[in-house]
């Protein structure tokens, strides 16, 4: 850590001094790096391929629902490929997508840091990140999974199948989410530029640092409760089979301790995302700075109270029930607060319509129906009904897709010249976005009808009155997929020009923006002094980074 | 507006339901309102104060108190609101009154079985009177389950090892699906039942008939369930090994002989009377201990009995 605020090495060898962290070093120097900005990019390929082979299973899901019965394949190959794709979705995708990947590249140079505070520290998180995704493969070829992804006892631990295996896999891939947290945790706090006070650091960094939080807290539990699951499934330790004397309510309470402020740990560094688009692209001061960055912390908090609405059916105590309905309803007023500052930030504005800023309105209108859906859920006697139905399923995809992978989208858009020293085809990439906003709503708002209307989730079969609206969503899944391969085809295609990104395409004023594109190994030539406020759009620039052109 | 909550929502099928549904509007409403400010906002906002010109600096608005109070307090309020809303409607359903007929429900994969407070079993169809509270009594012989009547707006997890309750009162005759809402593995979404509401006569004619599957079965197959689920099987082996009774192995067409002394070829009316009147004949070697089953089989119960006994040669 030492070394790195004081006299990074490259120092000594000024001819490399300029040469870009891209083209820094052999590739294959890449598998040892220690620098944030590689291991994001190798993080950022990693998801996307996780997310490329979730959406697959997304895809056929759909594909077998477009029919009732026998469309494509039997029962059981159905229920492995909505487990899988919900266990690589939120396992291997979205949980270390925004923070591993993006925030492992953006987080420290928005300090004004040269890395982490634990470099090796976050190697080790990304090399632990793929033998927990390897064994997940390893589970799924050899068996595969049927359990669902919340693993419930117990049939999870009396199917046949690789579930010991699955559930290790998501055992390692915690341990990465807890390092990830631990050492952004270390780095908001030692290694922030001088002058740059708690209140002087982007609102990025607020929703990560309070997702760190989290990750650091709430992953141990997941950690404890899959090990026994582990132990029962292989040597009979009865806890949470009956039959073996256990509790499966336990492990309800045990899974959704982690698993609702794991939810937290995939919305909050989407509204981090949208904190810095929605200034930067409006060219306007953050309206109520303090408000959102406190609302992340305060939905940290929160979260983790809340588990027990996804028992309100289970059989736990009615006075537990109303007290987690209560506790949940209050965890809505910090995200609505934060959805009028993004609102009223934009307010006389002078905003662009480029593609990341196209994904922020998006986010809003789509985490607009996501949480306000929630208050049916939060309702008790609503709840008893459109529980673990597609009210359910549309619910969580407006919050976990429509919110988190909008703002992801977002975010990646936003970063690329940054990431990458080049820019898309900005034409492309509105096409895309828009097929991508019509294709998931046709997907997801039919679902909200069959949920209401009853038809519950994890059904290979249905009756046929549900089938028209079933058949809508599968067609909203195709649109869906052909806005993702737009994108892939323009993003790819974008990595083949010449670099040929400024370093400040969107006119932002926090520090990734004053270094060029893409940014130098070491980041910043001297450490930048912060001097004023982090949005201070209404009045002319000065730079914090010297020593650039 | 009631043809738009209909279209929404499955058929009222008890007054609860239409409490549920009295909410899911309300919000529904009042969520609708929100989500079009923010729609209206969020547009009008990006198309008004769309960029112009590049470089311009912009105001420096940071705070409007009342502003931020106001949408921190109105919500919460409301939410508040609906949150005893909410409870208030859950604890009244909670709640069986004291007159709740009471049905045992056992989930195991993929059927669900009912049981009736005088001894009749169905399968995978449950018959109720209208407008009688019902107090369903759950449990699962294997994982878990939920029993979902949508059109009674309620569900409730099914666990192992455990009894949960499920209340409604139907005021609507006819049938209703259930669904199980837990999954379950292969045929969860097989796992359905049909509710039968029926008019009071209706439904005493069927206790006193049985349910519509005992006539689809095989007669022997009938008999081992009677065997299996009134207790014969405490008393009667089918093995051959003796139990407190004679076993019904070989038992058909044998000559038993009687602690009088007296001999008879067992036939049908031999076990007929034997259910009915056990201490007409007691065979050697055995104690007078069999109860009647007079009132407890219904005739094509007892005949599935003697199919049953047939078939154990």
């Amino acid at each position: 850590m030492a070394d790195i605020l004081t006299t990074p090495k490259s120092h000594a060898h000024v001819e490399h001094h300029d040469v870009d962290y891209l083209h820094d070093g052999s590739l294959l120097s890449w598998l040892t790096t220690v620098d944030h900005k590689k291991l994001g990019v190798m993080y950022l390929w990693s998801i996307l391929f996780m997310f490329f082979l979730g959406g697959v299973f997304a895809l056929l899901v759909r594909l077998e629902l477009f029919a009732p019965g026998h469309t494509i394949m039997d029962a059981e190959s159905y229920n492995k490929a909505f487990t899988l794709h919900g266990a690589i979705m939120v396992f291997l995708f979205i949980i270390p997508s925004i923070p591993a990947a993006l925030g492992n590249f953006v987080l420290p140079i928005m300090l004004g840091a040269k890395d982490v505070a634990f470099p090796r520290l976050n190697l080790a998180s990304f090399w632990i990140y793929v033998t927990g995704a390897l064994i997940a493969v390893t589970a799924m070829v050899t068996g595969g999974v049927d359990t669902g992804w919340t693993f419930y006892t117990p049939y999870s631990t009396t199917t046949d199948g690789s579930v010991a295996l699955m559930t290790f896999a998501a055992f390692v891939l915690g341990f990465s989410s807890i390092l990830t947290g631990l050492n952004f945790i270390a780095t908001v706090h030692k290694l922030r530029a001088p002058g740059m006070g708690w209140f002087k650091m982007p609102l990025f960094i607020w929703g990560i640092y309070s997702t760190a939080l989290i990750q650091v807290l709430a992953t141990p539990v997941l950690a404890i409760t899959l090990l026994l699951l582990i132990m029962e499934r292989a040597f009979g330790v009865g806890v949470f089979d009956p039959k073996l004397g256990g509790d499966p309510v336990l492990f309800q309470h045990f899974f959704w301790f982690y698993s609702h402020p794991a939810v937290y740990i995939m919305i909050l560094p989407g509204m981090a995302i949208i904190s810095e688009i929605v200034p930067a692209m409006s060219q306007k001061t953050f309206f109520g700075y303090k408000a959102t960055a406190f609302s992340s912390v305060a939905i940290a908090i929160v979260s983790f109270v809340v588990w027990g609405h996804h028992m309100f059916t289970s059989g736990q105590s009615q006075l537990a029930g109303a007290i987690f309905s209560f506790l949940t309803f209050l965890v809505g007023i910090p995200s609505a607060i934060k959805v009028f500052n993004w609102i009223t930030t934009m307010y006389k504005g002078s905003i662009s319509l480029a593609a990341p800023m196209l994904y922020a309105l998006m986010f809003l209108i789509l985490f607009g129906i996501g949480g306000l859906t929630g208050i049916f859920l939060g309702a008790m006697s609503v709840d008893i009904h459109l529980h673990d139905t597609y009210f359910v399923v549309a619910h969580f995809h407006y919050v976990m897709m429509g919110s988190t992978v909008i703002a992801f989208l977002g975010g990646l858009h936003f970063w690329w010249p940054k990431m990458f020293g080049r820019m898309y085809n900005e034409g492309a990439a509105r096409v895309a976005a828009i097929l991508v906003f019509i294709g998931f709503n046709t997907t997801f708002l039919p679902q909200f009808l069959l949920g209401s209307r009853g038809m519950p989730r994890r059904y290979y079969n249905y009756l046929p009155e549900f089938q028209f609206l079933h058949q809508v969503s599968t067609v909203g899944s195709w649109i869906l997929g052909l806005g993702f391969l737009i994108m892939a085809g323009y993003l790819f295609a974008s990595l083949r020009k010449k670099m040929d990104a400024p370093a400040n395409p969107w006119n932002a004023r926090t520090l990734e923006w004053q270094i060029p594109s893409p940014p130098i190994t070491h980041n910043f030539h001297e450490i930048p002094v912060v001097t004023s406020d982090v949005y201070d759009y209404y009045k002319p620039f000065e730079p914090s980074v010297k020593g650039h052109h | 507006m009631n043809w738009f909550r209909d279209w929404m929502m499955p058929m009222q099928a008890s007054e609860h339901a239409g409490k549920v549904d009295t909410l899911y509007m309300f919000i529904f409403w009042l969520t609708l309102a929100f989500f079009i400010l923010i729609c209206y906002l969020t547009v009008a906002f990006a198309w008004k104060y769309k960029r112009k010109k590049e470089g311009v600096l912009t105001l420096d608005l940071r705070h409007n108190l009342a502003l931020e109070l106001a949408w921190s307090i109105i919500p919460l309020i409301l939410v508040i609101g609906i949150f005893f809303w909410a409870f208030n409607d859950y604890a009244a359903a909670s709640v069986a009154p004291n007159d709740a007929l009471e049905i045992h429900v056992t989930g195991k994969k993929w059927n669900w079985t009912f049981e009736y407070p005088d001894g009749t079993r169905s399968i995978r169809s449950l018959h109720v009177p209208v407008n009688k509270p019902i107090r369903l009594i759950l449990t699962s012989e294997d994982v878990l389950h939920a029993f979902f009547i949508p059109t009674m707006r309620t569900k409730t997890d099914v666990i192992p090892g455990r009894y949960v309750d499920l209340n409604f009162t139907p005021t609507v005759a006819g049938r209703h699906q259930v669904f199980c809402a837990e999954y379950c593995g292969r045929d969860h979404s097989g796992m359905m039942a049909d509710l039968f509401v029926d008019s009071p006569a209706k439904y005493a004619e069927w206790l006193e008939k049985g349910d519509e599957e005992l006539y689809k079965m095989k007669p022997a197959d009938l008999g081992k369930m009677v065997w299996e689920m009134k207790g014969c099987n405490s008393c009667h082996t089918i093995d051959g090994t003796k139990g407190e009774g004679p076993s019904f192995k070989g038992l058909f067409g044998r000559t038993e002989k009687f602690k009088d002394g007296s001999t008879a070829v067992v036939d049908e009316n031999y076990i007929r009377e034997s259910i009915l009147n056990p201490q007409a004949k007691v065979v050697a070697g055995f104690e007078p201990v069999m109860p009647t089953f007079q009132g407890l089989l219904r005739e094509i119960e007892i005949k599935g009995v003697i199919a049953y006994i047939k078939e154990l040669k």
